[in-house]
């Protein structure tokens, strides 16, 4: 089969949230098989970004394809047809709190196929094996660390083997050790499994050292693009602010507000 | 001041079309639900069988009142044997349905209430339209018809145990004659107080099991919000039965 090489091709995209413009005119193709990076700072829609690849929001104008599909005009039936074939890690895991974490994994199999339970059993105990949980198959989720409710969420999102796989924040409060195994994971996950990985996070360091590319969002708008390496000589104000951390720049410090100054003074007892 | 009546009085409209409308995208769900009836009874044993010991503990005390007074009341005119056709009516058409209501939607809406706030507020629900799967279907439809099984089987329960109070205190206790009080309550009960008393309990499991399904699943994704959303499930409940009781007492009539 002939496949484009951009499994998510978005062009002049808008989106807007109750008036206020997230997207405006956004460009962003993210290639087949490679791990891309989507980075920005926080409130640049980086969430709504994966929400409208995933169709769980849609665009108000432009084009945005996913794996072929045309989502803007995707009937619901389809859109789920299409959803089996992405898995999608969130931010805390969103494991399902009533089930062990073994029905957990097992549960995108249990709904969708009709396999055999000694089947769903090796193909459950293997996904746990790769993200190293075998043991804890067990354990209700309750009973799991961060790092672990996302290593099994991990499992969870593979069973079903996807094309692509959505990562949301995954390193979010996690501590050295768990980050690492994190980071391993979604290196080999792509590799082995031949998938590909868009991976929303702001922790420049981590992200550097996995990402092939990089997407940097600000205002909207992709502001730069390109490997790691590239991103690190950017000599633009934003992508400088941002991979340096600088607390200001054309990133302001602070909120929109009135000037200090006349606020401080006023009479006004409450805004 | 007429402008914001007319406003709440069009947003308690548009609520009560946004019930309505979940309603019946609950029952047009249910048919396929009920293919996988191990989910259905999963959630009768959740919302019914945990509900047993206060439903049944209640049904005691409200039988044991129910023959005090009655046999307070019944003395009066001499007819202490009618106690039992006294007491099982009330139960059975009245007490019985509105009381279990009532305690299933204490103990049972909430749980549901707080149970999907929960599951919106940690990803559980958007994790399931992302693994395409329809979340009405795999977890409201569920817990909606296990209320509904469960309400008219507590019901029931609390009635039995009711009598059994009744009994307790009526025959055992105040002395009245065994023999009438059983024999006087299997001929004047008929089949129509019962099948009012299952209609009741009918409704009140659709109505109960709505409400809590509802305000849960609409819950705000926050700590302040699942706790709004429980409040006002029993809130809502105890309102909605009472005056739902109303209705179908005078449609029987």
């Amino acid at each position: 089969m002939n496949q484009p090489a951009a499994i998510v091709d978005i062009r002049n995209l808008d989106y807007a949230v109750s008036g206020r413009p997230v997207f405006a005119g956004l460009d962003i193709q993210i290639p087949r098989g490679k791990i891309t990076a989507v980075m920005g700072p926080s409130g640049t829609g980086k969430t709504t970004l994966l929400r409208l690849i995933t169709g769980q929001v849609q665009a108000d104008d432009g084009a945005i394809e996913v794996a072929g599909e045309n989502m803007r005009a995707l009937s619901r039936a389809n859109l789920y047809v299409l959803r089996r074939r992405m898995g999608m890690l969130f931010q805390n895991g969103a494991l399902l709190t009533d089930l062990s974490v073994f029905e957990n994994v097992a549960f995108p199999l249990r709904e969708h196929t009709d396999l055999t339970e000694r089947l769903i059993r090796q193909l459950v105990l293997t996904k746990l094996q790769a993200v190293g949980l075998r043991g804890a198959a067990e354990l209700m989720p309750a009973e799991l660390s961060g790092g672990m409710s996302r290593r099994v969420a991990l499992a969870r999102a593979i069973v079903m083997d996807p094309e692509l796989l959505i990562y949301d924040e995954p390193f979010v409060g996690l501590d050295p050790i768990s980050l690492g195994v994190i980071l391993r994971l979604i290196r080999r996950l792509n590799d082995t499994l031949g998938i590909t990985s868009i991976v929303v996070s702001h922790d420049v360091l981590e992200i550097s050292t996995v990402a092939d590319q990089v997407f940097l969002l600000s205002g909207g708008k992709v502001v730069a693009g390109g490997t790691p390496q590239q991103l690190k000589t950017n000599p633009t104000e934003i992508v400088k602010q941002f991979v340096g951390g600088l607390a200001d720049g054309p990133v302001p410090f602070h909120f929109p507000a009135p000037d200090y100054f006349d606020e401080l003074l006023s009479r006004r007892e409450a805004l | 001041m007429f402008k914001e009546l007319w406003e709440s009085f069009t947003d308690a409209l548009e609520g009560l079309g946004s019930v309505v409308h979940f309603l019946i995208r609950l029952i047009v769900h249910s048919p396929a639900a009920l293919l996988r009836f191990n989910l259905i009874s999963q959630q009768v044993f959740n919302s019914g069988a945990f509900s047993l010991v206060i439903i049944m503990l209640s049904g005691l005390f409200v039988g044991m009142v129910l023959g005090l007074q009655g046999f307070e009341l019944l003395q009066r005119f001499g007819s202490e044997e009618a106690l039992g056709t006294a007491a099982a009516i009330g139960l059975v058409k009245e007490l019985g349905p509105v009381v279990t209501a009532l305690l299933f939607a204490g103990r049972a809406g909430t749980a549901l209430a707080s149970e999907l706030g929960l599951m919106r507020a940690t990803d559980q629900i958007s994790a399931m339209e992302m693994m395409a799967v329809d979340p009405i279907q795999r977890v409201v439809v569920p817990r909606f018809l296990g209320g509904v099984i469960s309400m008219p089987l507590l019901a029931a329960i609390f009635s039995v145990i009711g009598v059994y109070g009744a009994q307790l205190v009526g025959v055992q206790i105040m002395g009245v004659d065994g023999g009438s009080f059983w024999s006087q309550m299997r001929s004047a009960v008929s089949l129509s107080d019962i099948t009012e008393g299952i209609v009741k309990s009918l409704v009140f499991g659709v109505a109960c099991s709505l409400i809590a399904v509802y305000q849960g699943y609409y819950a705000t994704p926050t700590a302040e919000g699942v706790g709004r959303a429980t409040t006002r499930t029993v809130v809502t409940s105890a309102v909605v039965i009472l005056f739902l009781d109303y209705l179908i007492t005078a449609a029987f009539l």
